[in-house]
């Protein structure tokens, strides 16, 4: 049986478990902020805006390179990486220290992003445990 | 001046020139963009090549922003 899972708790699960990621903001169709880790309201805000604005950069540069629709990005620069997951009508975008491990990553937000809409029941997927030291990879 | 004088401050200029080629050319390894299509196509999109420029902009904002 699957049900509900609160954004701020798949949140708190997200960062308990990646210890790659730096800061994390989740957000609906709205463009709306369901959850945070970014403590500051206005930040917070203009983090979104800027997740929004480079989405729409890679948008236009996905089209011009003739290719489906986008479904995840990561963008590396020296002092670290800003990864953006949708689906749904959902959008995670996550910044991580420099030369994350990106597979892990992108699994961690897209497993954060599921567990929103559906929490593993007895019978569901497994979670993946992984503590939160150095390098786990 | 003394010889001793210019000798450390051309090994400080030195130094300091051969650490920002470095990291130039760290940063060309390094920065890039990875986009990823539903169908499973990816494209990767490296520094200096003009349409990332603009993207690696705003991602390095978004880090500075979210430290």
């Amino acid at each position: 049986m699957l049900r509900r899972m609160d954004a701020a708790q798949a949140l708190a699960d997200l960062t308990e478990i990646s210890s790659q990621v730096v800061h994390v903001a989740i957000v609906d169709e709205g463009g709306s902020v369901l959850a945070t880790t970014i403590g500051d309201a206005s930040r917070a805000g203009r983090f979104v805006e800027s997740v929004s604005t480079l989405l729409d950069e890679a948008d236009e540069l996905r089209q011009q390179r003739g290719l489906a629709t986008l479904a995840q990005l990561e963008a590396a620069t020296l002092d670290g990486s800003v990864f953006v997951v949708r689906r749904g009508g959902r959008m995670i975008a996550a910044t991580t220290r420099p030369d994350p491990t990106v597979g892990l990553v992108f699994y961690d937000l897209k497993h954060c992003l599921r567990s929103i809409a559906e929490e593993p029941g007895a019978n569901g997927t497994p979670k993946r445990a992984r503590k939160k030291s150095g390098n786990a990879a | 001046m003394p010889r001793k004088l210019v000798s450390a401050l051309m090994l400080a200029i030195g130094s300091l020139a051969g650490s920002l080629v470095y990291r130039r050319r760290v940063a060309r390894k390094v920065e890039r963009v990875d986009l990823y299509a539903e169908d499973g196509s990816m494209a990767s999109i490296a520094a200096g090549m003009p349409d990332a420029e603009r993207l690696l902009t705003l991602a390095r904002e978004l880090v500075a922003l979210a430290r």
